[in-house]
């Protein structure tokens, strides 16, 4: 540990950089990137931290050869991990579903970027399909956290490095510009690797203890094969869901409007619901922290007692729809989007929950 | 009575999947032999790459990990940099280093990675049936060039030892070939030169393999030997391209 780190102590840290601290607390062995905005102090953080802690860190080719050197790293057993933002993670998706088929651990980090194609360097948050859904080929999935200040940043951060370990899957951060770039005070808790953690020494490569031959890889050729290895997932991915689904409840209580938002978005959705409710109107906050696996069972119950729902993203709908997949028809889910750098405003937020509470039966409430 | 010949211990039972006259087995071999030569075969880990070599680890006896189209360099660099222990052999073909993976191997190259690339060049892609590769000669015949390779069009054969041996982080670089027991043998202690630079840390080593491919050439496996010889030859020189510790010893001052 850097004598120069106050750990436990707060601190003013910028988002990207809080990543970076929490990593090398965290244990990661090998860090690999390539420049991209804007999560550019995540990089250079680490060029620094990594080599300070003698480390590995490689300023790559490209977004390609870094998720690939994690996929080495990983196989030998190392705490790897990358970092990028949309169009880079793009690049990445490849070697990320070869991570989920070989079950490599890895943890990356997505500073969201305004898209499609090489978009804008503005907050968004419309890499939610690409991040939710596994992102690159075939039927997997990646654990993804959905932080909305720096201390969770921080702390998800760590606890990306246990889970990806834990169940040998990659496991990431979604953030946006805004969470990357801004500087709020936190707490460098300490690092505390849970005594659960399996042993990697069973698969990993190039460990004289291990003296059968071991392989690791994504392909199997014969069909049955590939299919079980898919079951094997699946059934890893169900555990997942049960074991690590996270969330937070604002203010539900009484609500007559419940907002699902998280990250950026749900800061702002947060503070517009104190000024709805100083209007007197009766709005909560659903908050997933974990957007895969999505909160989708608490969403259903929810339902069950609340008459409506309005999703707040910065993306044109992609969460609306796993809102409406959760709540299956009980409530109305309406939606206010903004994307590639258009950011929820607190008062067309306001606005929107009056017109959700106007909407007569079988209106839906859509800004765009 | 003594046993003269055997297979390596690094290399499982002898049963091959590929074609007749192909250059894999003896490539696998070396590498092999060489794993137990050094004593190598506990920490050692080979690299499966997209293409016909994609199931190494049926024949060799030690880790294998199979990585994506061209990233063999990226994954071996972030193995041989989680633990330096390791003992990687990062084993690509011509259409993965030359094509896909023409910018991980350059950096690898340049970055001076501690592990050894096996290169084998039969001008062709393989597994997917014979298309034209990076280093398929000029007029030579593939299902992608099947009026003979145009350099108008298509470009010229890479030459990939030459390319590389400019950059930094080269320790050693040479070519041999796989077309009669004199280059194999010859192609086998260039190889050996690379385990021990390798072993030493002293930078990136490459050795590629001229390697015939007789199902994707449509020919017969002595047909095909004769064509290597005959034609590729000539464009791919044989020889040690680059050797820095060959280098160091012609710079030091002649003693009095």
């Amino acid at each position: 540990m850097s004598e120069k780190i106050p750990i436990g102590e707060k601190v003013l840290m910028k988002g990207n950089e809080a990543i970076g601290e929490a990593a090398v607390q965290a244990c990661c062995d090998c860090y690999y990137g390539y420049p991209i905005t804007p999560q550019n102090e995540l990089t250079a953080y680490m060029s620094r931290r990594m080599i300070e802690e003698g480390r590995v860190f490689i300023q790559t080719e490209s977004e390609i050869a870094a998720i690939n050197m994690c996929y080495g790293s990983a196989a030998v057993g190392a705490r790897s991990m990358t970092s990028s933002s949309s169009p880079g993670i793009s690049l990445k998706q490849e070697g990320i579903s070869y991570m989920a088929s070989a079950q490599l651990p890895v943890f990356y980090v997505n500073v969201n970027r305004g898209g499609p194609g090489l978009g804008n360097i503005s907050p968004a948050q419309s890499d939610y399909y690409q991040t939710t859904r596994g992102g690159g080929h075939g039927d997997y999935r990646v654990i993804a956290f959905a932080p909305s200040d720096v201390q969770e940043l921080y702390d998800l951060t760590m606890l990306g490095f246990d889970l990806a370990d834990k169940y040998r899957n990659p496991a990431m951060i979604q953030a946006d510009g805004i969470l990357g770039q801004m500087m709020e005070p936190l707490v460098l808790h300490e690092y505390k690797r849970p005594p659960d953690l399996p042993s990697k020494q069973p698969w990993r490569l190039g460990d004289p203890s291990t003296t059968d031959p071991l392989l690791v890889t994504s392909l199997v050729l014969n069909v049955t094969g590939m299919e079980e290895r898919n079951l094997e997932l699946q059934k890893k991915y169900d555990t997942i869901t049960e074991n690590e689904t996270r969330f937070e409840e604002v203010g539900l209580d009484g609500a007559d409007v419940v907002m699902v938002a998280y990250g950026t978005a749900s800061r702002i959705a947060k503070s517009a619901m104190e000024v709805a409710r100083a209007k007197g109107i009766k709005v909560g906050l659903f908050r997933p922290i974990t957007i895969w696996p999505f909160p989708s069972a608490r969403l259903n119950g929810l339902a069950d007692r609340f008459d409506n729902f309005l999703v707040v993203e910065m993306s044109l709908g992609q969460m609306w729809e796993d809102v409406r997949l959760a709540v299956e028809g009980k409530a109305p889910v309406h939606v206010h989007g903004r994307t590639a750098g258009g950011i929820p405003q607190q008062a067309d937020i306001v606005a929107d929950l009056r017109k959700v509470l106007d909407a007569k039966p079988g209106e839906i409430v859509k800004n765009f | 009575m003594e046993r003269v010949f055997t297979k390596p211990v690094a290399m499982k039972e002898p049963r091959t999947l590929y074609c007749p006259g192909c250059g894999h087995g003896v490539a696998h071999r070396l590498v092999a032999e060489l794993i137990d030569e050094f004593g190598l075969r506990e920490r050692a880990i080979g690299i499966a790459p997209v293409g016909c070599s994609v199931f190494a680890d049926l024949y060799w006896n030690f880790d294998v990990i199979s990585t994506a189209h061209g990233r063999a360099p990226a994954a071996a660099t972030g193995m041989t940099r989680a633990n330096p222990d390791c003992f990687v052999v990062s084993y690509q073909g011509d259409g993965d280093l030359a094509a896909i993976g023409t910018a991980e191997i350059i950096h690898a190259a340049n970055r001076g990675e501690n592990f050894v690339t096996v290169f084998v060049n039969n001008a062709i892609y393989g597994m997917t049936g014979g298309q034209m590769a990076p280093t398929t000669l000029v007029g030579q015949k593939s299902t992608t060039c099947q009026l003979g390779r145009d350099p108008a069009i298509m470009g010229h054969p890479i030459r990939v030892c030459e390319l590389l041996q400019t950059l930094g982080g080269v320790a050693y670089i040479a070519r041999g070939a796989l077309e009669s027991p004199k280059t194999i043998m010859k192609t086998k202690s260039y190889l050996r030169k690379a385990f021990e630079y390798a072993l030493d840390r002293r930078g990136f080593t490459l050795v590629e393999m001229l390697s015939p491919c007789p199902t994707n050439w449509g020919m017969t496996p002595p047909q095909a030997m004769t064509w290597l010889r005959e034609n590729m030859l000539d464009y791919y020189p044989l020889g040690v391209v680059r050797d820095v510790g060959a280098e160091e010893k012609a710079q030091k001052p002649v003693a009095a």
